[in-house]
Formats: C-alpha cells, structure tokens, sequence
C-alpha cells in the first residue's frame, strides 16, 4: 500500500501525476485540508490561497491531459516565503509595515514556480524582514515547531520549514541571508538548501542585506530540493548579480549520490565549527554522520578556518549597515502603511515617516536598522563597516584554502536544537549565535546545504548535518546529501520524519 | 569603549527617520551597547593591507539593449500607494513650516 498523498516526497507525486494515479487538484486538496486541520497549531502560512492554487491545478491537469506537462513538477503544490512578491497575492514580510500589500508583479523565482505549473498554497511567516532565527520576530505571532509546539521552528524561515515538516505543503521556498534557510532545516528536520550567491535570481525578493540575501529550496528529501532548486535556479537579466552560466546539474547529483559511492571524495571537517557552544547530542550526531561517510568511502581532512571566530561580528556590521539602507524604501510616501503622527496639524513628510516608521516596524528591525546606521555613520564607518568587509575577504580566504583540501565542508547546522519559544526573545545576542555555523557561508557566497542528521539524544529534536560546497558546485551538495540521507534512513528504517510521530491535533486524530 | 549611550541612540534614530519614545529608547540603548561590544574587536582582526570585500562574487557593470519592455502600468505603480491624486502618489508637505 503507498503512503497518503500528502506524506510523500514531491519526487514521488511527480510521478502519481505522471501515472495519472492522482491529479494536480486531488493533490492540491489534500494539502489544503492539512492546512485547515493542523495550521492552526502550527502557524506556518500567513495567507493561504485556495482559490489561486486550485486554479493552477486546474490549469496543471488541462496540461496533462494534453500530453503538455510544463515540467517535472507541473502540478505539484509549493508554499513561497513571505518575502517575496506574488501578483495579486498579500505579501508583509512578516512586517505591519506591508501589512496589506499586494504587489503589481511577480518575484522571478515566483514566475518561474509558475511557469514550471506548481500551484502555490500561500504565503509563509517569517522573522520580520528576515531578521532572526526564530520566526517570533514575525509581525503576526510566531510559528510553533511541529515537533514540539512549544519550541521554535527556527528562522527567519520558520514558516517554510515548519510547513513541510507538517506535511502541509511538499515544497517551499525559503531565503537565507545568514543560515533563514539551513538553521529551520535542521531544527524541524527537513532540508534546506541556500544556493551559491547569484545563482538564484533576487528579483522580487524584499532585500534585507542584498550582499547576502539568497533563495533556496525548503524540502523534505535532497532530491525534492534538487528538483526544485533546477526550476527556480540559473540566470536572470532582471537581477544585475545573477550568475551568467548554466546552473550545476544538481538533480543529477542527488540522484547519484543516492547510489552511495563517496570513493575519493576529500570532506573537510572545520575545526572552529563545532565542539564548544555545540550541545552534545548535536555534536554527537554530526561525529556519528561523518562516520558514515568515511564507511562510504570518503575520506577526511581537518581543516581549519581561524577567521571564522570573527564571521558573527563581521555579519552583525554587514548585515544591519546593508538593512538600513534598504529599509529606507519604507517612507509611507508609495506603498505599505502610512500613519499620521498624533497631535501635529499638518504633519510633515518626515513626521509621517517617523511615526510609520515607529509604528510599522518591530524592535528587532529597529535595532538593526539603528545599528546599521551607526556603522556607516562618519566616524565609525572605518573601525566597523570597512573593518567588517576586510574580514569578508579573511574568511572567503579561508574558505579557499580549506577547498584547496577539501571537496566539501561540513560542521553542524545548528549549534542547538530548537530551543522554547521565548527563550532568547529579548536576548539579541544569544539569538544571534544560533547563526554561528552557516553565516561564514554567506559572507563568501558559498553554496550550503541542512540535511536531517537524527534526533539529538538528551531531548529528542533533529539536529541539523551541513554541508559547504565551493561557490558555483552547487552540485556537490546533493551528492553528499543524497548519500547521507540515503545512509541516514537505511539505519532508521525510513525518513526522520513522518506524519504520525507530530503532536499535531488534527481533525483525523480528534 | 562603544557603549551606546540613550542621546546616541535617539541621534541614529532620528537619522533613520524613526520616532522612539522614552521606553523604546530605555528598551534599546543597552540592547545596542551589548552587541556593539560584542562586535567591538573587528577593527583589530585585519592588518591594513587586506582589501575590503563588498560583495561575495566579482561584480561587473551589466549592460542591456535599449529598448523598451513591458512595465508596470500607472494604475500597477499606484496600486498600492497610500494615497493618490490624479494618477501620482499622494504625499504630505514636504516643507517645513520655517524653510
């Protein structure tokens, strides 16, 4: 007997459609009886869009029928981040400030989901603006983990993350400008993927650190993100930092790596990622996964990228300096919230910014935007601002010796499980650490990968195996990830996840 | 020593144009000071001789033909304005009452 629709990989639906065992409306279906049934524990979407979808899947099954698929993928279901623009469809950020907005067009990532005819659910929540690794920053209350509703799915793209890990949707898309992608994947136990800098067009996403930001795939198998990083990836006029070369065949590599032969392959473990900060069990399933690579064959090499220790301070002065400039656009004068400052006849157009400023961001936006302001502001942008950008040339130096050894990095994704929900909300700092292992990533523009690594003995919660490729072999990742997750499930007999193990109240269980 | 004192903080406030009451000033101040001295000890990490790193990949100037493409329609680039008059966005004095 096979697995319920909605427990299956997009992979497999794939061919339940091309089978002609399901359609893409049955499918779309089914995903949105799970959203009624479990997001209102889980709060993964912001909107859902029924209607919408179940036009698309229409549209998917006319193709079908017609021998005329538009891909792969046509007609399996997707759920986009709420930071990027949909057409017609509410788009907030996770911010009060867009709280309403509907954009005149399309992201590209967005338009191509689209073109490859994948019916999108809705729009996920997310730390306001992409900042924090939590997803409580979001404007519209947190999502809750679907492992333990108490605890965080992780962020900014908690909502992604927590959507595919609760089976609500096979497909998301994150975006990851210092782990938003990777940190959810590894502590809901899914995949996620932040692709090399440039090979997934930004057009249309709501820059926050625009030197980092990066869209990826949010999956429950590596072949799933493959397959999903091949629609959405490869170059694009429209976003003048997009990569100019054919993307790596990374559908092929998941499904090579698969076959679990990692003979010759040089894994390169990163000396300052990982030990102390890490919570042992964390620790103890990334020891345990690098194990079973050396049994497939790899072979390993510790390398060590001393200017790592310094990748949060550089990220904390890149990242806010590059978000206050952006987050300028907010001014109340063309879209989004505008309000008027109390008391003040005649109020000024700086007035109305202020007071929209103040009332339609939240405080995590705030400090990053005031930060930012202070590390470009004369004075201090030497000692902060350009001394943060020669330590992005130290680290993508590192990067490049340690790959001189190495094929692939790897470290945990996570220091940490998922820690409660308001654990760390008013502790910036502790909150900023959660990032500790996946910013060096971004501030390089390299490619990273979270694969689900097992459950962390001391409190049962998935911890998170990543994977660092050079930039532009993004093609690296899926192999490697494909061979530990397909190691991983031979000794677990089956995914990590499955729909039963959730303490999800569903309409089925009540 | 880059402690953040409230008068900074409503200072960089003002210039990113966003109003902070006396609370939001008490809440953030200290927030700040404590990740400024976390990130304190960037500026002695690399010698002078390292060159800055704006961007993760080689950036070059990207060209495109001149010519024309579809675009958003007036009614599209007002759609979502706050305000609108006479097919342009609406906006409230510019001036002050002293300038």
């Amino acid at each position: 007997m096979s697995a319920p629709l909605i427990e299956r990989s997009a992979a497999a639906l794939a061919d339940a459609l091309a089978s002609g065992e399901t359609t893409s409306v049955e499918l779309t279906q089914a995903f949105l009886r799970r959203i009624a049934a479990v997001d209102g524990a889980v709060h993964a979407f912001l909107h859902v869009d029924a209607e919408g979808a179940l036009a698309a899947a229409r549209a998917s099954d006319e193709r079908r029928a017609a021998g005329t698929p538009a891909s792969a993928l046509d007609g399996v279901p997707v759920a986009v981040k709420d930071v990027l623009a949909t057409e017609g469809l509410p788009t907030t950020c996770g911010s009060r400030i867009l709280e309403g907005w509907r954009p005149p067009y399309d992201a590209t990532v967005v338009a191509r989901l689209k073109a490859a005819g994948l019916p999108i659910l809705g729009k996920t929540n997310m730390d306001e603006f992409a900042m924090g690794s939590s997803t409580e920053h979001s404007a519209y209350g947190p999502t809750h983990n679907p492992w333990d509703l108490d605890r965080i799915p992780g962020g900014s793209g908690g909502g992604s993350a927590a959507a595919v890990a609760a089976f609500e949707a096979p497909l998301a898309i994150g975006t990851d400008t210092g782990g938003s992608i990777r940190q959810p994947g590894a502590v809901t136990g899914t995949v996620g993927v932040k692709p090399t800098y440039g090979g997934v067009s930004r057009y249309g996403l709501v820059a926050m650190a625009n030197s980092l930001d990066q869209a990826g795939p949010v999956t429950r198998t590596v072949l799933d993100a493959a397959l999903l990083h091949e629609v959405i990836g490869g170059h694009d006029p429209l976003d003048s930092t997009s990569i100019d070369q054919p993307l790596p065949a990374v559908v092929d590599a998941a499904r090579a790596g698969a076959e679990v032969d990692l003979a010759g392959l040089r894994v390169g473990i990163v000396a300052e990622l990982g030990g102390e900060g890490y919570q042992p069990g964390v620790q103890q399933r990334f020891d345990e996964a690098v194990e079973l690579l050396v049994e497939a064959g790899a072979e390993v090499v510790q390398v060590s990228c001393p200017s790592f220790v310094h990748a949060l301070a550089a990220y904390y002065l890149v990242m806010p300096s590059e978000a206050s400039s952006n987050l300028a656009r907010f001014d109340a004068m063309r879209y989004g919230l505008r309000v008027l400052p109390e008391g003040v006849d005649s109020p000024s157009a700086e007035d109305v910014m202020r007071a929209t400023r103040d009332a339609g961001f939240g405080d995590e936006v705030k400090r990053r935007i005031i930060l930012g302001t202070y590390a470009l502001s004369s004075g201090y942008y030497d000692a902060y601002y350009g001394s943060a950008q020669q330590v992005r040339t130290l680290i993508s130096r590192d990067f490049a010796a340690a790959f001189e050894r190495a094929d692939v990095l790897v470290s945990p994704t996570s220091p940490t499980t998922a820690f409660k929900l308001g654990e760390k909300l008013d502790d910036p700092l502790a909150m900023y650490l959660n990032d500790v292992a996946t910013i060096p990533a971004n501030l390089a523009g390299v490619p990273g990968i979270s694969v689900p690594a097992g459950l962390a003995a001391e409190d049962d919660l998935p911890v998170g195996f990543q994977v660092l490729a050079p930039a532009t072999a993004d093609d690296r990742l899926y192999r490697v990830g494909a061979a530990l997750e397909a190691l991983l499930e031979q000794q677990w007999g089956g995914p990590l996840l499955s729909a039963d193990q959730l303490a999800l109240e569903t309409e089925e269980h009540a | 020593m880059p402690d953040i004192s409230r008068e900074q903080v409503r200072h960089l406030a003002d210039l990113a144009r966003i109003e902070l009451d006396d609370a939001e000033l008490d809440h953030l101040a200290p927030q700040l000071s404590v990740i400024l001295e976390s990130v304190a000890s960037i500026s002695e990490v690399a010698t002078d001789d390292v060159p800055p790193t704006s961007h993760p990949l080689p950036v070059t100037n990207v060209f495109r033909e001149d010519v024309v493409r579809p675009s958003l329609t007036p009614e599209q680039a007002l759609s979502g304005a706050p305000a609108v008059e006479e097919q342009r966005f609406a906006v409230p004095r510019i001036l002050g009452d002293e300038q």
